[in-house]
C-alpha cells in the first residue's frame, strides 16, 4: 500500500504541474467543422496545405474546431440527441435531405459565398436540396467494389461477387443502414431510393444471406491495405490511397450500376455565427483549397476551375471521373419517407444483432 | 455536525446518479413520438441472443481472469522487499496503457495477416485463423482487465498471516488444502471485487467486440452505442436496454453479495 | 522444479502483459505506416507527433481532466466518507447502496444517463457539453471507489482520538485535519490514485458526455484517429507516455528501497 501511495503522490505532483501550465486564447470566435472521419480535408501532414490554418489565417478571428463523425447516421444521432451544436456541417446528399426537411440547416446567403459560381452546373439544384438554397457541394464521388487482384481472379462485374460463399468471412461491409441495405437492394435489382417496405426486407434478408468478416466504415481502407479482407464495397477515389501502399487493390464498378454521392456543406439550425459559416463555405471553395483538399481526399470534385487544375493523371482517371454511360447507371440516395426509415433502421439493428 | 460533512457529496449522487438513472427509467417507457409505452421493453426479447452472448462471454473471461491471476496475485504477496514491488509495478503499468490502442495492438497480432501468423509461418506453421471469433474478443477482456483481478487479490493476501499458513502445515495439512480451506476463504473479499471490476466493465464494452470480435459477435455495449450516437438512433429504445442492463447487473451483484459486503470496501486495491 | 515452474508462469503472464505494448512501441520507429510490416527505422514520427496539435492538446486536456476529477472527488469523497462513518446503521445502509451504484453499473449505461442528464441541462440552461460535463461524469464515476478506500480506514481508527482532542481544547476542523485526516491518510492517497487512473484512461463515458465540444481527451482522439490506417505518431506518443511512467515508477521503486535499507539498518 505504501508503495502505491509513493508512487502516486510523485507522478500525481508532476502531472498537476504539467497540466495547469498554460491555457488557450479565449477572445476568439468558435466556429464549429464537424465532417467525415478520416482525411477529409487537407491536413497539412506531409508537404500538404493545411487549410484549416489557412483559413485562420485569412481570418484571424475566426478559431475553427474540426471534429469528424464515422457515418451520416452518426452525425444525425448525436445532433438529434441535443448533445452538439455545430457551426458548419458536412453531410451527404440523402441525410442533407433529411435536415433539410426536418429544419435542421439554415438557409444561405450565397452573397457571402461568390465562389459557388465556379460549381459545375450539374452539381447545382441536385434532388436534394432542388432551389439550392441550403447547401454547396464539397466533394462527389462513386462507390464500387474495391478487390485485393491477387486473390479474386477475375474482375468483379455485379454486386453477387461479395455474396460469393467462397468468399465467406472475407469480406467486409458498410456500417451503416443506407448503404449496406442500397447494395443488397442493387444487387436484387430494386432502386435505392424504393418505398416499398417489401423490397426493404427482402434486402435484408439478403445481406443475412452472407457471413461478413465485419461491418466497417473507415477502417475497411485498414483492412484492404493490410491484406486482411479480399473485397469490400468503398468509395471509388479511395481506391488511388490504397493502391498506393498495396498495389494489388482493384476496384470495379458493378454492371447494376451503383451510388452517385455528393457531400456537401450546410449550416446547422441555430449557429451562432452564421456569417462565419458562410465565409468558411466559401474559402473552402477556393481554387487552391479546395484542390489541396481534393488531392488529400482522392474523391472527385464538383469545382470546374479544380477540375481544370488537376494533374492529368488525376483528370482522366476513370474511377474518379467515370464515362457519363457509367454515371447514368448510378443512383443518388434521396430522402425517404419517415416509416421506410423507421424500418430501415430496425431492420439494420435486427441485422446486426445476428 | 460531522453527519453533515457527507451532505455535498448525498447531493452530488442525487443529481449526477440518481437523476440521470431515473431519465433512463423515464425514456425506456416513453414512446418516440411522446407518451408512454411498454413498446421498448417489449421489443427487448429480439434482442435475447445479444444479451446472453455478452453476459456469456463477460463470464468466461472473468473466470479466466480469476484463475490467471490467482497464482500471480499468490506469488507478489508472498515476495518481498524489492522484488514484490518490481512485481506489482509490473501488474500496474499496463493499466496506465490507452487500452484503446492495446486492444488494436492485439488485432494487428492476430489478424489472418498478422505478427502472430507471420511468426508461425517463419516456423512452418499456420496460419491459425483467430480474429473476429469469440476466442479473440475474450482474449481482449482478459488482457484488459486481468490487473484489476490481480490488485485486489494480491491486497487481501498480503495481509493473510503466514503463520496461519505455517501452522496448517504443521497440522498436516498438503498444499491443495492450504489453498482451499485457507487463502481462497481468506481472500474472498479480494475475489468478489475483483470478479466486480472484471466483469462489469466486459459485460458492457463495444471496442473490444468491434475491433476483435468482425460482424457476428456484437455485444449489448455496441447496440446501446448504436441507438444513442451510432448508426440507428432512437435514445427510447437504447434507454430501455440499457434499463434491462442495470437490472441484469443489480440482480448478479445482489447474488453476489450474499457472500460478504463489508469487507469488500477494503479489498478495492 | 517447483519454483521453476512459478517463474515460468509468471514470465507467461507477463509476456502476455506486455507483447501488445512492444509490439506498439516497436511500430513507432517504423518508417511506413503499415501495422504489421516493418520497413525501417526511422524517428520521423516523433516529430509529426509533436507536430500534431490536436495530439498534444487532447494530451493536455486528458491530464486536467484527471488532475481535476480526482482531486474533486476526493475532497468531497473524504468528507463523505467521514460522514457516512459516523450515521446510523440504517442510514449507512441506504447510502452505501447509492455509493454502491457507479461501481456495479456498467459504464455505459453511466455514459449514457449522464448524456440524458446533460442535455436536459443544456434545454433548461443553455450550456454546451464539453469540459464541465465531462469532469462531472469522471468526479461521479471516481467517488464511490475514494469513499470505497478511506471507510475501512475509518473503521480501523479508535473514534476515541477524535473525542480526546476535542477534549485537549482542539476545535473541530483542527481535530479532523491533524487526528483523523492523518489516520486515514492511505486510504484518501490509494483513493486519489484510482480516481486518477480511471480518468486517465476513460474511454466510454467521456464518449457520450463530450457533446460537440472540441475538448477532447486522449482516448477520444485516439479513438477517431483508429478509423483510417492509424499514422504511427500515436504509437511515438505511446512510446513516450510509456518511458514517463517506467521512469516515474523506477525512480519510486528506488526510493521505496532505499527508504526499506535504512530502517532496517536503523532497527540493527
Amino acid at each position: 500500500m505504501k508503495r502505491i501511495i509513493s508512487v502516486f503522490t510523485v507522478v500525481f505532483l508532476l502531472l498537476s504541474c504539467l497540466s495547469l501550465a498554460g491555457c488557450g486564447d479565449s477572445d476568439k470566435i468558435v466556429l464549429k467543422v464537424y465532417n467525415w472521419g478520416g482525411d477529409y480535408i487537407s491536413t497539412g501532414e506531409g508537404d500538404t496545405l493545411d487549410t484549416i490554418a489557412e483559413f485562420e489565417k485569412a481570418y484571424p478571428h475566426i478559431k475553427v474546431e474540426y471534429t469528424t463523425f464515422a457515418s451520416n447516421e452518426e452525425m444525425y444521432a448525436k445532433l438529434q440527441s441535443g448533445s452538439a451544436q455545430y457551426d458548419v456541417i458536412i453531410p451527404s446528399d440523402y441525410m442533407t435531405a433529411r435536415m433539410i426537411e426536418e429544419d435542421m440547416v439554415e438557409q444561405l446567403d450565397f452573397s457571402n459565398i461568390p465562389n459557388y459560381a465556379d460549381v459545375m452546373e450539374q452539381y447545382k439544384n441536385l434532388p436534394f436540396d432542388p432551389n439550392n438554397i441550403y447547401s454547396v457541394p464539397y466533394i462527389w464521388g462513386t462507390v464500387g467494389i474495391i478487390y485485393d487482384s491477387s486473390v479474386v481472379k477475375e474482375v468483379p462485374t455485379s454486386w453477387d461477387v461479395l455474396w460469393d460463399p467462397q468468399y465467406a468471412d472475407q469480406v467486409l461491409m458498410f456500417d451503416n443502414p443506407r448503404d449496406a441495405l442500397g447494395i443488397a437492394m442493387k444487387k436484387l435489382g430494386y432502386s435505392q431510393n424504393s418505398t416499398n417496405a417489401y423490397e426493404w426486407q427482402e434486402a435484408a434478408e439478403e445481406l443475412k444471406k452472407q457471413k461478413w468478416q465485419a461491418y466497417l466504415m473507415d477502417e475497411i481502407l485498414d483492412k484492404m491495405e493490410n491484406g486482411e479482407a479480399v473485397m469490400a464495397p468503398y468509395y471509388a477515389g479511395d481506391t488511388l490511397l490504397i493502391q498506393e501502399e498495396n498495389p494489388n487493390i482493384a476496384f470495379a464498378m458493378p454492371e447494376e450500376g451503383s451510388n452517385l454521392f455528393v457531400d456537401s456543406m450546410v449550416v446547422q439550425k441555430g449557429s451562432a455565427h452564421k456569417t462565419e459559416a458562410e465565409q468558411f463555405i466559401n474559402f473552402m471553395c477556393e481554387t487552391r483549397i479546395a484542390k489541396a483538399n481534393v488531392e488529400m481526399i482522392s474523391y472527385s470534385t464538383p469545382l470546374q476551375s479544380v477540375y481544370d487544375e488537376l494533374e492529368p493523371e488525376w483528370k482522366n482517371s476513370k474511377i474518379l471521373y467515370p464515362d457519363r454511360e457509367v454515371l447514368d447507371r448510378c443512383e443518388s440516395f434521396v430522402h425517404l419517407p419517415a416509416d421506410i426509415n423507421a424500418l430501415i433502421q430496425s431492420l439494420w439493428l435486427e441485422i446486426k444483432a445476428g | 455536525m460531522r453527519k453533515r460533512m457527507a451532505a455535498p457529496y448525498l447531493v452530488w449522487m442525487l443529481l449526477f446518479t440518481l437523476v440521470p438513472l431515473g431519465m433512463v427509467v423515464y425514456y425506456a417507457f416513453t414512446a418516440k413520438e411522446g407518451g408512454f409505452t411498454l413498446q421498448n421493453l417489449t421489443n427487448i426479447p429480439k434482442y435475447a441472443p445479444v444479451f446472453a452472448r455478452s453476459i456469456w462471454l463477460a463470464l468466461v473471461a472473468t473466470a479466466l481472469c480469476l484463475v490467471l491471476a490467482f497464482p500471480v496475485a499468490y506469488r507478489i504477496a508472498r515476495s518481498t522487499g524489492n522484488r514484490q514491488r518490481t512485481l506489482l509495478l509490473l501488474v500496474m503499468l499496463p493499466m496506465w496503457m490507452n487500452f484503446l490502442l492495446c486492444t488494436r495492438a492485439w488485432m494487428t497480432l492476430l489478424e489472418d495477416t498478422g505478427l502472430i501468423n507471420r511468426f508461425l509461418g517463419l516456423i512452418g506453421l499456420g496460419p491459425v485463423h483467430m480474429i473476429n471469433t469469440q476466442g479473440a474478443v475474450i482474449l481482449g477482456m482478459v488482457y484488459n482487465y486481468l490487473p484489476f483481478m490481480i490488485l485486489p487479490l494480491y491486497s487481501v493476501m498480503v495481509k493473510i498471516d503466514r503463520s496461519v499458513i505455517e501452522a496448517a502445515r504443521d497440522l498436516g495439512a498438503d498444499g491443495i488444502r492450504v489453498i482451499g480451506r485457507i487463502i481462497i476463504p481468506l481472500s474472498m473479499p479480494g475475489i468478489i471485487s475483483g470478479i466486480t471490476m472484471v466483469f462489469v466493465p466486459s459485460v458492457s464494452t463495444f471496442i473490444i467486440s468491434r475491433w476483435l470480435g468482425g460482424s457476428s459477435n456484437l455485444l449489448i455495449g455496441d447496440l446501446i452505442e448504436q441507438q444513442f450516437i451510432g448508426s440507428a438512433y432512437d435514445p427510447y429504445a437504447g434507454s430501455a436496454l440499457a434499463l434491462v442492463l442495470m437490472v441484469l447487473m443489480l440482480i448478479i451483484m445482489a447474488i453476489m453479495n450474499l457472500f460478504d459486503s463489508e469487507e469488500i470496501e477494503g479489498a478495492m486495491i | 522444479m517447483k519454483k521453476l515452474l512459478s517463474r515460468f508462469y509468471m514470465g507467461l503472464i507477463f509476456l502476455f502483459l506486455y507483447t501488445p505494448i512492444a509490439v506498439l512501441i516497436f511500430f513507432s520507429f517504423n518508417q511506413s505506416k503499415s501495422r504489421s510490416v516493418f520497413t525501417g527505422f526511422t524517428l520521423n514520427w516523433y516529430r509529426e507527433m509533436l507536430r500534431d496539435d490536436m495530439l498534444m492538446t487532447s494530451l493536455k486536456n486528458t491530464l486536467i481532466v484527471a488532475v481535476l476529477s480526482s482531486v474533486i472527488a476526493t475532497i468531497l469523497g473524504t468528507l463523505a466518507a467521514i460522514g457516512i462513518s459516523r450515521m446510523k446503521k440504517r442510514v449507512r445502509t441506504a447510502v452505501m447502496n447509492v455509493t454502491y451504484i457507479p461501481v456495479i453499473n456498467p459504464d455505459i449505461v453511466i455514459g449514457v444517463s449522464m448524456m440524458l442528464l446533460f442535455v436536459l441541462g443544456t434545454r433548461l440552461l443553455g450550456l454546451e457539453l464539453g469540459f464541465w460535463s465531462i469532469l462531472i461524469a469522471h468526479i461521479t464515476f471516481s467517488l464511490p471507489y475514494v469513499i470505497l478506500n478511506i471507510l475501512p480506514k475509518l473503521r480501523q481508527m479508535d473514534h476515541n482520538l477524535y473525542e480526546a482532542a476535542l477534549d485537549l481544547g482542539c476545535r473541530r476542523h483542527q481535530a479532523l485535519l491533524k487526528v483523523v485526516l492523518p489516520e486515514i491518510l492511505p486510504g484518501v492517497v490509494s483513493g486519489l490514485f484510482m480516481a486518477f487512473t480511471f480518468s486517465l484512461d476513460d474511454f466510454i463515458v467521456t464518449y457520450f458526455t463530450s457533446g460537440s465540444s472540441s475538448f477532447q481527451t486522449l482516448p477520444i482522439t485516439i479513438y477517431s484517429m483508429t478509423r483510417k490506417p492509424v499514422s504511427p505518431k500515436i504509437n511515438a506518443m505511446f512510446t513516450l507516455l510509456f518511458l514517463v511512467v517506467l521512469l516515474i515508477l523506477i525512480f519510486v521503486n528506488l526510493r521505496d528501497s532505499r527508504l526499506e535499507k535504512r530502517e532496517q539498518e536503523r532497527s540493527l
